[in-house]
């Protein structure tokens, strides 16, 4: 199926010199929860940014569902919402006033109904007539999302829809979120809450300096760069590891009675099959084992401290 | 073309004057009648007729000028540069609209704004001095013409100003001194030579003799030499808020 977004080959320098984006290529599939990772300045803003028509590019193409960005950029806008990260609204402005507002900047007929359900859907519909000056900063953020979601967006980009909100607030968006996808809207998320992504995503990429370093599918990024570890425990507690497990690079607990051992499972020869033999030889008895992968947020702070090797690309 | 998005901005811009009704309506109001009361009776009292008409009534399209182009000026220029100072101006480019679009609401909107207020002013004087407009029809073009001439001209100053300050900076240091020397409350016919020269390098002249004439059907320069140099200087707002939007100057960078 054809991607809902195209990118390829954007890149971004800014007048300052300074390169943002540098070759990006990335496809976003129809219907998908996509999460794209990367710590402060990575260039995930840069990169929604120019998608949704706010900064230009350097250079490269980007398409939305085939509408190229800047030739037909009614038919690609008009399929895109976008949730910045900063909470800026026109503060004198009532709710109801600025949803529709944004209904007709995006062309579309007065629907007062709709705009009703997007507010309730928020909690937002008590709210209606208060300006947006006399919201806290939860009912700002629900404000940017009910905007967003006026005028009937196919594509919903959420700029760290997540940070600096209380955990009610974080639940309703992700359900809101699932709900969006139940209807078929593509979502992608930028954030560096980890958790968010593994809670939500369907495709993770991950974006460092300006340079997507990984894009996968969430499981399978999980099995491919996931470290496993191995927790046994113990019959009878050790004082230490004994010398001749050295090589497995073992770790104690400090009642001694867990042994923990780290590895990674792409490698061809993972050593659990050995070092339980060894153990056995050894005369260290085990009551029970357990075995856990390591979190997205592991693998995301690896990649990212792998900045030498961007080789594993694959956009 | 995206009506309802001009009419959904042109709509908002149009609550904002409302909602600051003071600042954008009463307050030139009073200042005007100020203008009335020391120009026209104090001091014109004194002075004899110019071009056979009473001081008072002379300056009335000076002074409508001197309105119309300051507040067109910071009507456009606030307009556009708030929502770049908040950061809500990520919507506007975002939204399926085209840099025609978006001039045509916010100028629309600004122009409206000052139209409205050159009439109310025009109103006001009528209560202080008696009027006569020969032309109504010019007057009327006079009016508009400007009126959106200046707010393209803020509207540029709104997407160049980086600071509240900037924003501030033309209208006060350019505008208000050209629209002072440029015969609002004086012909300048009545200029020594030399100075009379250097006037003419002032624009905003042309268009305070153009609104006179459309009044008194009397004039410092030629009516077309007014109408040319009005038409000239909405051109050269337009080629440079044309430029601005193809690239993306401090807006999409």
């Amino acid at each position: 199926m054809q991607p809902i977004i195209s990118i390829s080959g954007v890149t971004k320098t800014y007048a300052t010199g300074f390169k943002a984006l540098k070759e990006i290529n990335l496809d976003i599939r129809r219907g998908e929860i996509f999460a794209l990772l990367g710590p402060n300045g990575a260039g995930k803003t840069t990169l929604i940014s120019i998608v949704c028509g706010i900064v230009n590019r350097s250079s490269g193409t980007v398409t939305v569902d085939g509408h190229d960005i800047n030739r037909d950029y009614r038919a690609a806008r008009s399929l895109i919402g976008l949730v910045p990260q900063e909470l800026t609204i026109d503060a004198f402005e009532t709710v109801w006033a600025t949803v529709n507002y944004s209904r007709g900047l995006f062309g579309r007929p007065a629907n007062p109904a709709f705009v009703e359900k997007v507010l309730r859907d928020l909690s937002l519909w008590d709210k209606k007539d208060a300006k947006a000056i006399t919201l806290s900063g939860g009912m700002k953020r629900r404000l940017m999302i009910a905007k967003a979601l006026s005028h009937e967006p196919r594509i919903l980009f959420l700029d760290e829809p997540t940070a600096g909100v209380d955990v009610e607030l974080r639940q309703d968006m992700w359900s809101m979120v699932r709900r969006l996808r139940e209807d078929g809207v593509t979502i992608i998320l930028t954030t560096h809450y980890i958790e968010e992504a593994e809670a939500m995503a369907d495709r993770v990429g991950v974006i460092n300096r300006g340079e997507i370093i990984l894009v996968d599918d969430k499981a399978e990024l999980m099995r491919k760069l996931g470290r496993k570890q191995l927790v046994l425990e113990l019959r009878s507690p050790l004082a230490a590891v004994p010398e001749i497990f050295s090589n497995y690079a073992l770790e104690l607990s400090p009642d001694g009675e867990k042994l923990t051992y780290t590895y990674d499972n792409q490698s061809e020869r993972p050593g659990v099959a050995s070092l339980i033999r060894d153990l056995e030889a050894a005369g260290i008895q085990f009551r029970d084992l357990d075995t856990q992968n390591s979190s997205l947020e592991e693998i995301f702070v690896n990649l990212v401290r792998q900045e030498a090797n961007p080789a594993r690309q694959e956009a | 073309m995206n009506l309802r998005a001009i009419w959904a901005i042109y709509r908002v811009e149009m609550a904002r004057a409302l909602r600051t009704m003071l600042q954008s309506i009463v307050s030139p109001v009073i200042s005007t009648s100020l203008y009335f009361v020391v120009f026209g009776s104090a001091i014109g009292s004194r002075i004899s007729q110019i071009d056979g008409i009473s001081y008072g009534a002379f300056i009335v399209p000076g002074l409508i000028m001197l309105s119309l182009l300051t507040q067109s000026i910071s009507n456009a220029s606030f307009a556009i540069y708030f929502p770049k100072f908040v950061g809500s101006i990520y919507e506007l480019l975002s939204a399926p609209v085209s840099y025609v679009e978006i001039i045509t609401a916010y100028v629309g909107g600004a122009a409206t704004k000052s139209i409205m207020l050159g009439l109310i002013i025009l109103a006001t004087a009528s209560l202080f001095v008696p009027l006569s407009i020969e032309h109504p029809f010019w007057m009327l073009a006079f009016l508009v013409l400007t009126a959106v001439t200046f707010s393209l001209f803020g509207f540029i100053i709104g997407i160049w100003a980086k600071s509240f300050e900037q924003l501030q900076l033309v209208p006060l240091l350019i505008i208000t001194p050209l629209t002072f020397l440029g015969g609002s409350f004086y012909s300048i016919n009545m200029l020594p030579g030399i100075w009379r020269t250097v006037t003419l390098f002032n624009p905003v002249v042309y268009l305070i003799s153009g609104f006179r004439w459309s009044f008194y059907g009397k004039s410092d320069v030629s009516i077309g030499v007014s109408l040319g140099m009005t038409v000239v200087f909405l051109l050269v707002c337009v080629a440079i808020v044309a430029w601005i939007f193809r690239t993306g100057y401090r807006l999409r960078n």
